[in-house]
């Protein structure tokens, strides 16, 4: 796969030729030892020897001395937090290169006739560039829990704001001296009757004036309105004290906005909303009715998702990792699209076939190719994903959101570290990777006979 | 689904090759109308791209009390929040400039060693005869996929031994030995290809082994060296596990330096935000002066 992708690449890299070259000229061994020895000393010590290390290590338990066989390989599954590791890294193998996969081709076959689609590329392969630390704290950022910092649940609440109706006054709750008493379900209804003529007053207390959303004015004592109830609803408390309790006194506040029913026999018989002044009016028909005050009013504010909880943090991280590599998905997928022969889509459509059938049935298998070599380096790549996760994944849920690579730090690393399981681990991610290494080696062996 | 037909059917080629007459007029306005929702919805997907982005570069530029009080999308309506003060605040600490010092110190050399042994070694493979040189290259082409992980626990005992186990060389051999694999197979491809003339009529000029190394194959082999280059330099600068493991107090880089501030975050963005952004100037500004290897390298390199 790799020479496939290196061809993909462009023209810095391309696959040689085959057949047998000899060298230039009679070379003698021991220069070509020289040349090679220092590589081969390195990834001997490096590489190769590590993994012998670490296979053999693998077989003994936390502290080296007992030989445990296969043990470590039983505990990656028998144990709690490896066996969440597997899981999730089995869900993030399974979810995030489809998907990472699936944008590209959407971008790569949407921006193929775009003019600027250069620029577009740029803007979206841009995240291939920076650390995946750095992306973890951008993404931390947008998936801060408060809406006033994160800019998904910014979105997501004012989405939600939009189409379900918040309460501006979460907080407030009737004074003492008011005929306001809680009826259940978050809701205050009057002890008594309205009567038309005879302006109600409905005082609230529990924000502070200086606290009141929306800033409004100053609250005034209704009027008598004709035949409908009037009222007012107000803040009955200002800074610095003085007035009288149940009065609108100068310089209370008034609470526009909230919603007065009037309730007859359990039925609302009308409803009408505090203007700006805190005074509201309803029809006749509210005459001897209760007054009423709905839960709606005071609900607890919508505060949006919690992104990085339990149950979304991984979903929100694999997002994260979308956002980094679909650009890398994009650029070989729109490589490919672009040795396409079009003469095979005009036959198609010439046949009849519409765009949609087109695309599904000559462009799709026309790319294959490409598109698995993108589905398989994803898979490599997210088989080892570790800095994502220790970064975005908040301590508390950082369990939840554990992987096989992270869990290999943490057993090393962490209080009560096993080496052995750590070296399981570790084996069992090269044992992953593993057919890719052999489809290479095929690869390779091919292109020299041939 | 529209969406994947328009491209397939507007555009300067399917004029050359266009359908019967009388189909062309109505697909034309149908793709000047999806054409519009194409642009759209494409520059939909790039805000929804860069938002992420501006809004760390947004929140690094206001200070503690404005990050705490309101989103960092309010610096759009109140331009005056815009202070550099986190930047000189984070900068003055010598935490962050140690560490920026030490991503400099383990990257440069970590690159160039990379290079350095990479080619010779890619030039052997290239054009020099030896006894099982194919099976030697198929060890190479096999180590490409080798998970960093395997690597830790063996290294830092190794590292220990050897008495470089939290030191800048440490971080730095443990990144050449796993860029090794790399940079040997896209440069040996590379040689490969340089026309056998050109080093033969230099070994008739009577050039060495290493005159034909330093004066044909290294000039030749320019871009393939760049896009290396490129590659490793943006992998190691960019890393954080390798660091994270083999590096100390004293020679870690920004990467582990920030990760140590994330353990206590919602409090320091003020911190995070800046020093993320000095972490990426680098890569973004290699991204953008060298696009062309870049993309090559990254896309030859992803497999890593």
């Amino acid at each position: 796969m790799a020479s496939q992708l290196a061809t993909a690449g462009g023209p810095a890299n391309p696959v040689p030729p085959a057949g047998k070259r000899k060298s230039v000229m009679g070379t003698r061994p021991w220069v070509a030892g020289l040349f090679l020895l220092p590589a081969i000393v390195l990834l001997g010590a490096l590489v190769v020897y590590p993994i012998g290390y670490s296979v053999w290590r693998s077989l003994y338990d936390a502290d080296g001395s007992g030989f445990v066989g296969l043990g470590n390989y039983g505990d990656l599954f028998s144990d709690d937090a490896t066996f969440t590791a597997v899981k999730n890294t089995a869900i993030w193998v399974a979810v995030a290169p489809a998907l990472v996969t699936g944008l590209g081709l959407i971008f790569a076959v949407l921006t193929e006739r775009v003019r600027w689609s250069t620029a577009f590329k740029l803007v979206i392969f841009m995240p291939m560039a920076i650390s995946m630390l750095a992306a973890g704290i951008i993404f931390r950022l947008v998936y801060e829990a408060d809406p006033d910092q994160g800019v998904a649940n910014a979105v997501v609440v004012g989405v939600h704001d939009t189409f379900a109706e918040s309460s501006v006054y979460p907080k407030a709750r009737p004074s003492a001296v008011s005929d306001l008493k809680a009826s259940g379900g978050g809701s205050f209804t009057s002890t008594g009757t309205v009567r038309a003529g005879s302006p109600a007053l409905l005082p609230l207390v529990g924000i502070a004036p200086n606290k009141v959303p929306g800033s409004p004015g100053d609250a005034k004592a209704a009027e008598s309105s004709g035949d409908g109830v009037s009222g007012t609803v107000w803040l009955d408390f200002k800074l610095g004290g003085g007035g009288a309790k149940g009065a609108v006194d100068a310089g209370e506040k008034a609470l526009p906005g909230i919603e007065v029913e009037a309730v007859r026999d359990g039925k609302v018989v009308a409803s009408a909303k505090a203007g700006d002044d805190g005074t509201f009016t309803l029809p006749a028909s509210a005459d001897g009715a209760q007054l009423r005050l709905p839960a709606s009013n005071f609900a607890a504010a919508y505060n949006g998702v919690d992104w990085l909880g339990p149950s979304l943090v991984t979903p929100a991280i694999i997002g994260a990792y979308a956002w980094m590599w679909a650009g890398f998905a994009m650029v070989l997928i729109a490589a490919g699209l672009a040795g396409v022969d079009r003469n095979l889509l005009e036959a198609a459509r010439v046949d009849g076939a519409n765009e949609w059938q087109v695309f599904r049935r000559v462009t799709i298998p026309l790319l294959a190719p490409v598109l698995v070599v993108v589905l398989i380096t994803l898979m490599i790549n997210v088989m080892k994903i570790f800095d994502l996760i220790y970064i975005i994944a908040p301590q508390p849920t950082q369990d939840e959101a554990n992987v096989l690579a992270l869990q290999l730090y943490n057993s090393y690393t962490g209080g009560g570290g096993n080496l052995g399981l750590a070296s399981a681990i570790g084996v069992v991610l090269l044992l992953l990777v593993m057919p890719v290494m052999i489809v290479n080696i095929r690869r390779l062996r091919r292109e020299r006979r041939r | 689904m529209t969406a994947p037909s328009v491209p397939l059917k507007a555009g300067p080629r399917t004029a050359e090759t266009a359908g019967p007459p009388g189909r062309s007029l109505v697909s034309r306005l149908a793709s000047g109308a999806s054409g519009g929702v194409l642009r759209v919805f494409l520059i939909l997907v790039a805000l929804l791209w860069v938002t992420p982005t501006v809004g760390l570069l947004a929140s690094s530029f206001r200070d503690p009390t404005d990050i705490a009080d309101s989103g960092w999308w309010d610096v759009f309506s109140k331009p005056s929040q815009l202070t550099t003060e986190s930047y000189s605040t984070l900068l003055g600490k010598e935490v962050i400039t140690d560490s920026l010092l030490n991503t400099i110190y383990i990257t440069v050399p970590a690159t160039l060693i990379v290079i350095v042994i990479g080619s010779m070694a890619g030039y052997a493979f290239a054009w020099m005869d030896f006894k099982g040189r194919d099976w030697w290259f198929l060890a190479v082409v096999a180590l490409l996929v080798v998970p960093v992980q395997i690597a830790l626990i063996p290294m830092s005992d190794l590292f220990g031994d050897l008495g470089i186990f939290g030191s800048i060389t440490g971080v730095v051999l443990f990144h050449v030995g796993f860029g090794l694999p790399f940079a040997i197979f896209l440069l040996r491809n590379f040689f490969a290809e340089i026309p056998r003339e050109l080093l033969e009529a230099a070994r008739l000029d009577g050039a060495g082994e290493i005159r034909l190394f330093t004066t044909v194959i290294l000039p030749l082999g320019g871009p393939a060296i760049a896009s290396l280059g490129i590659f490793q330099f943006l992998w190691v600068w960019n890393d954080m596990l390798v660091a994270l493991v083999f590096s100390d107090s004293d020679s870690r880089p920004l990467t582990v330096a920030l990760t140590e501030q994330t353990r206590q975050f919602s409090g320091n963005i003020e911190t995070l935000a800046p020093g993320a952004f000095i972490s990426m100037v680098i890569p973004l500004a290699v991204f953008f002066a060298f696009q062309r290897q870049f993309v090559s390298g990254v896309m030859a390199g992803a497999v890593k």
